[in-house]
């Protein structure tokens, strides 16, 4: 019976996060493989409609990454994303969604080992929920 | 001619109706003559029993028309943006003055409304009512609604006459405290009780349409590109509704209870959204509709916010 290894779905601002993820790629630090990226200019730019949406077409989490506040390329995109994301932890964990399922983090640019540190946290940390099945939505 | 049920007679939510009404005719009467708004719009008789119907009066003599009783529980706000569409800088003198016959919920949806720029403040001139609590007929019996129990602020917030106390005492029940208690529940039973109440749901979007916040020309729910929303009846797609729905009001949610009344098959729609206000409220000091010129609080920022949610190696 093979382990379960979790979807988990990343966006990542391009400035910082996802220059971060390549900088692990590139020191071929080790890291699990299951997160499926996709860049986006900025963290604000995470709209919570992605993230239910993530959820309902089968992924088991959501990892949402962006600059460190003050670093942020666009000035204050992610400071304003960091109040709606705080809301929305705390919503997701109100209708009964482990709050593990949906992580936010800051990830530099320079800080390659640490993104590949906080993948392994949240990989680990969907493995131990299991498969997500609460918002998922059937395939016919 | 108001029917024998809807005379003054609830003793058990203790609203002095007759005062109010007087007060609130004259008003009305007055504003239409003078010129001073176009249209009013209040409360007045419904055929079905223990509601009232909203009206829109433009003649002075209509006034008489105007009600006040414990069973002015719909939110008026919901009517505001429709007499203010398009673009507020180039049509300023071709808009209406609209009155509005408020109650403490009906203001703060209108302070939200005005902040948000659906609604000039010089265009609208709010009647404000110190509400003491509106009810709803239960077996007969008129029963004091949930959210009046729970309600913080009964006098509108900003007003342009007050009609009755402005010193009004809040609602007995402390606001938050179902929410506090549902969230010490775990997590699996949140979920049941969350999945159980949307199973039932059938897609009318009352809640929507009788939301005062909910004024978007188009809402995601139709929105084709992207297509966030399906269509089929599956439970999946009834909470991704619900989810945007109730997220869009994060911060901005006056806690009316329209929806939770209007909705048909009973959900349990202000708990969530409770959830959301007492975030706000905790987390940035900001209650929706309590004063004009406040900034949305998911628009701006403060250098220390928390970040305790943020995932650390």
């Amino acid at each position: 019976m093979k382990e379960f290894e979790p979807k988990i779905i990343a966006f990542l601002c391009h400035w910082c996060s996802y220059a971060g993820a390549d900088l692990a790629g590139i020191s071929r630090i080790q890291y699990p493989p299951n997160i499926r990226i996709i860049r986006v200019p900025c963290s604000t730019r995470v709209n919570p409609l992605y993230i239910f949406k993530a959820l309902q077409n089968g992924a088991d989490g959501v990892l949402v990454s962006g600059c460190h506040p003050g670093d942020c390329h666009y000035l204050s995109g992610n400071l304003v994303a960091r109040r709606k994301f705080a809301l929305l932890k705390n919503f997701l964990s109100d209708i009964g969604i482990e709050p593990e399922r949906v992580q936010f983090s800051w990830v530099s640019a320079s800080e390659g080992e640490r993104f590949a540190r906080i993948v392994e946290k949240v990989t680990a940390d969907i493995k131990k929920l299991g498969p997500a099945r609460k918002l998922v939505k059937s395939d016919f | 001619m108001v029917p024998s049920w809807q005379e003054r007679t609830c003793e058990s939510v203790g609203v002095k109706t007759e005062e109010i009404e007087k007060q609130l005719r004259k008003a009305a009467e007055r504003l239409l003559r003078e010129k001073k708004v176009d249209l009013f719009i209040g409360y007045g008789p419904s055929t079905v029993p223990g509601r009232t119907s909203p009206v829109f009066i433009t003649d002075p003599k209509d006034a008489e028309k105007l009600i006040w009783n414990e069973f002015c529980s719909i939110n008026l706000a919901n009517y505001l943006p429709r007499y203010f569409g398009g673009d507020l800088n180039n049509r300023k003198s071709s808009l209406p003055n609209v009155g509005l016959a408020a109650k403490g919920c009906d203001g703060r949806a209108a302070v939200v409304l005005i902040n948000e720029n659906q609604v000039p403040r010089q265009n609208l001139y709010i009647v404000g009512i110190s509400c003491e609590g509106m009810a709803e007929l239960i077996n007969g019996k008129p029963e004091k609604l949930e959210n009046c129990r729970e309600c913080s602020y009964p006098a509108p917030p900003v007003y342009d006459e007050l009609i009755g106390d402005k010193k009004i005492s809040p609602g007995k029940t402390p606001r938050f405290k179902r929410i506090e208690e549902f969230r010490k529940k775990p997590v699996e039973k949140r979920w049941e009780y969350f999945q159980r109440e949307m199973s039932k749901c059938i897609r009318c979007y009352a809640c929507r349409q009788v939301c005062p916040t909910c004024y978007c020309r188009e809402c995601f729910t139709e929105e084709t590109r992207p297509r966030w929303q399906g269509v089929s009846s599956e439970v999946s797609e009834v909470i991704y509704y619900h989810l945007g729905r109730l997220f869009h009001q994060a911060g901005r949610c006056v806690d009316c209870g329209s929806c939770s009344r209007a909705c048909p098959v009973g959900i349990d729609l202000r708990l969530f959204l409770q959830g959301l206000a007492k975030d706000v409220k905790d987390l940035y000091d900001y209650e929706a509709g309590l004063a004009l010129d406040q900034s949305p609080p998911l628009a701006v920022f403060k250098p220390d916010d928390l970040q305790g949610f943020i995932t650390e190696p």
